[in-house]
């Protein structure tokens, strides 16, 4: 069974690089309409459904390939994973588990967050509080992005240091969105 | 049984010739069977006229088995020989059940696989059975209707189904002689019956409640493709839960004692479902109990009964909320609300839902024959009688999917809403100096504790060089495949030791548990199973043959002539040998035809991918 892991390395059109799978340029900014679009028809054409009444074989290599699109598609379309893999196109090997070194200024933010949150269920309007929250971090989230896309936007020419930091920072927000999230379903729960 | 006819290689086969599919919805209180007939989808209906089979089946004392209306009527005679709402048990372990159901409806007897069964006076049954008599009179019907044998169908499982709900339902398809297209989802379904793919674009929401189990998806249509974003609910939720709450608020009104016996309760049930049901037409309705020959008599306004179900319908609301969220979709997004599930005629649920999502919903399809009609729809689809069909549905994963790791704790491979087919691998390295064996165990589910995760099966990887700890690399792979089931395989890195499981669940049956099975349900086992095996093979060479021909027509320009007289050569063998008797004969010509044509079908895939992708190259290379 893991022999399939092989048969997709040796094939050519599996070890593309993702954006030249969907025609793209490898860039941070990418046409989120067209991602789809392409991704639709790379699908239409190899998918398991249409392969439903074919050989075992074929049946498996259409699954082996249907996985792979669709891996190269959720990487696209998250912004998170696209910049992560962009970076990693470059050679470096993002390490989550890394301790970054971030800027004091961010750090100041993220723990001033952290402590509202800790808070909210505690304040007279919890949802309001909440939804202050959540707009702030929806902010911080999009400048994070507009650098990153500044960095990875011509891959080649990129400071990966610069772009390894954003995006800690940008797991920073993640985590905190989640946490956020969970407290938000706590709160219409009790409603 | 009708001889089977073979096509020499290269010549394709009738073009219009259509092949029969049905799909199929196994639903906890009735199932269905439809089928396209010229171009109409439509259920299929018994001798009777009848389209609902009641999911209920009957062991009689003599081994004889009823399913459907002859088996209700034995629901308040012997409600223990009477087995309905057997879906809830789909997958699950006794302590699954006994911790959903505060009194047992069933006397559950423990077994030496860890498939819970229920005792009934003939026979101890497991869940994946008493589906499989299900599916087999839904198979015969519609065998009978349309003349001749299936060729394969579509089954819906809930959207919320985990892997050992759907490996049960696969296996009771299996046990049943059906051959499964495919397992789809049936919100999924219900969104292609409306026709939603022919519709415009945008974002559909289906809500269904049925029975016993609550779904919501969120679909995106954009030319033909649904793309399942997300899907959330509860696996034990339905309108079976209102009867109940209709019981217990008779109960306390008549003040009946806690400890009444089964018939009792069923009778209780059944009058809570009457009422219910009458509600969605009145405003109010009389229930009538004989209580040992007292009658009793109470009345049931719609204003009463839709305070009763209210936190019931509260608790369908959170998945919906939960579901747009994963999707990462604006509720003023949704264009479409799609209901599916008898108990969606309950006005009180229409009212909610369509509060909620800001618009009516569509309840224009019956909500009970729907999900049948969209399976039927896919089925026909799937075995090719509709080639330039644009369908194409991509699920995702319901719940996450997970390996323990230290401390209890889950490590998440595949989280939920994953698009399907998909692959991932993770590497995992050993603990301590010397360890020679890794013990895996697969879960699903969104906690962090395995604990609070469903236990999916448990494998080990043996032989592993004995290294320092933290220098071998176990590369642990996850594979769900179009159904939605899981295949998991582990390899040391280091040594190439590799261990492949098909994960089993916890709570599924053997292969060979599944073939014991089929032998014992034919009477005279040996020569039925024989012929059974090898009718199966010349049917399964059949179709390969036919796919290689048409193939060959297609694209044969693909191989050199002497890459084609290899493949022709190993057809002309399995065409030889799918005339005999002996069966593993053909599967072994069908392997080796199989192996030699790789080269060819892996060329065709990628032809189709340059294809589709084909015009899109050059000016956005260069933009």
């Amino acid at each position: 069974m893991t022999s399939s892991m092989e048969t997709v390395a040796e094939n050519i059109s599996l070890t593309q690089n993702y954006f030249e799978l969907f025609s793209m340029r490898s860039s941070f900014d990418v046409d989120l309409s067209k991602l789809s679009e392409n991704f639709r028809k790379l699908q239409q054409a190899v998918h398991p459904d249409r392969f439903a009444n074919s050989s075992d074989k074929e049946k498996r290599l259409s699954v082996q390939r249907a996985a792979f699109i669709n891996e190269a598609h959720q990487t696209l379309k998250s912004p998170q994973r696209r910049a992560r893999y962009l970076i990693e196109l470059q050679g470096v090997v993002f390490d989550d588990q890394a301790n970054p070194v971030m800027s004091p200024v961010f750090l100041m933010q993220q723990i001033e967050l952290r402590e509202a949150l800790s808070e909210v269920k505690s304040k007279a309007n919890p949802e309001s509080a909440l939804e202050k929250i959540l707009a702030e971090l929806k902010s911080n989230r999009t400048v994070v992005l507009d650098n990153l896309a500044q960095q990875l936007n011509v891959p080649e020419n990129a400071d990966l240091e610069k772009a390894s930091q954003l995006m800690h920072e940008l797991q920073f927000l993640d985590k905190l969105q989640s946490e956020s999230e969970i407290i938000e379903e706590e709160l219409m729960d009790s409603l | 049984m009708a001889l089977i006819q073979i096509s020499e290689p290269g010549q394709a086969t009738k073009p219009h010739e259509r092949k029969l599919a049905a799909g199929i919805d196994l639903g906890t209180t009735n199932s269905l069977v439809a089928s396209v007939r010229s171009g109409q989808t439509s259920i299929l209906p018994d001798s009777n006229g009848d389209e609902l089979l009641p999911s209920i089946v009957h062991y009689a004392q003599d081994g004889t088995i009823h399913v459907g209306k002859e088996a209700q009527q034995y629901k308040i005679s012997e409600p223990l020989n009477t087995i309905s709402s057997v879906k809830r048990y789909m997958g699950r372990s006794l302590e699954d059940i006994k911790s959903k159901e505060t009194t047992l409806h069933y006397d559950f007897v423990e077994t030496d696989s860890s498939v819970p069964r229920i005792k009934t006076q003939s026979t101890a049954v497991s869940a994946i059975e008493v589906s499989a008599e299900i599916l087999k009179e839904l198979k015969v019907r519609a065998e009978l209707t349309l003349g001749d044998e299936l060729v394969g169908a579509v089954i819906t499982v809930p959207a919320y189904f985990d892997d050992a709900q759907r490996q049960a339902t696969k296996d009771a398809a299996t046990l049943a002689g059906l051959k499964v297209l495919r397992l789809i989802n049936e919100p999924t379904a219900a969104a292609v019956a409306y026709g939603l793919d022919k519709a415009s674009d945008g974002v559909i929401a289906v809500y269904d409640l049925g029975g016993g189990t609550f779904d919501i998806s969120i679909l995106r249509v954009t030319k033909g493709v649904f793309e399942v974003l997300a899907t959330a609910g509860d696996t034990a939720l339905g309108g079976d839960d209102f009867d109940l709450a209709i019981v217990e608020w008779l109960k306390q009104e008549l003040g009946l004692s806690e400890n009444i016996d089964r018939s009792f309760t069923n009778q209780l049930t059944h009058v809570a479902c009457k009422a219910k049901q009458t509600l969605t037409t009145e405003q109010t309705t009389t229930i009538n109990i004989d209580n040992n020959g007292t009658s009793l008599s109470i009345e049931l306004s719609r204003e009463q009964f839709n305070a009763l179900i209210e936190p019931l319908i509260k608790k369908t609301l959170m998945p919906c909320r939960r579901a747009l969220r994963d999707a990462q979709v604006e509720l003023d997004e949704v264009t479409a609300v799609v209901m599916v599930g008898g108990s969606t005629r309950v006005l009180r649920v229409r009212e909610k839902v369509g509060e909620h999502f800001q618009q009516d919903p569509m309840v224009d399809i019956n909500p009970d024959t729907v999900v049948a009609i969209g399976a039927a729809i896919q089925a026909d689809v799937l075995v090719g009688n509709k080639p330039d069909d644009e369908l194409l549905l991509l699920d995702v994963v319901p719940l996450s999917l997970g390996l323990e790791t230290m401390g209890d704790l889950v490590e998440k491979i595949i989280p939920r809403n994953t698009t399907i087919p998909v692959a991932r691998a993770q590497e995992f390295t050993t603990y301590k100096d010397g360890q020679t064996a890794m013990s895996m165990h697969v879960l699903q589910g969104e906690r962090e504790l395995v604990s609070d995760c469903r236990s999916l099966g448990r494998f080990s990887l043996k032989g592993i060089p004995p290294l320092v700890a933290g220098s071998a690399r176990i590369r642990v792979r996850f594979e769900v495949d179009a159904d939605g089931l899981l295949h998991v395989s582990a390899k040391e890195e280091t040594t190439g030791i590799e261990s492949g499981i098909e994960v089993k669940p916890s709570y599924g049956l053997s292969d060979s548990e599944i073939e014991k099975m089929l032998v014992d349900s034919t009477e005279h086992a040996e020569e039925d199973v024989a012929a059974r095996m090898l009718h199966e093979q010349q049917v399964e060479a059949k179709r390969v043959i036919e796919a290689l021909a048409a193939a060959l027509d297609d694209d044969g320009d693909m191989l050199s002539d002497d890459e084609r007289q290899v493949i022709d050569n190993a057809a002309k063998e399995l065409v030889e040998v799918s005339i005999g008797k002996d069966d593993r004969a053909i599967k072994h010509a069908m392997e080796v035809l199989d192996k030699v044509a790789e080269v060819f079908v892996s060329r065709r895939m990628d032809a189709n991918i340059r294809k589709a992708m084909a015009g899109h190259n050059v000016d956005e290379f260069e933009g």
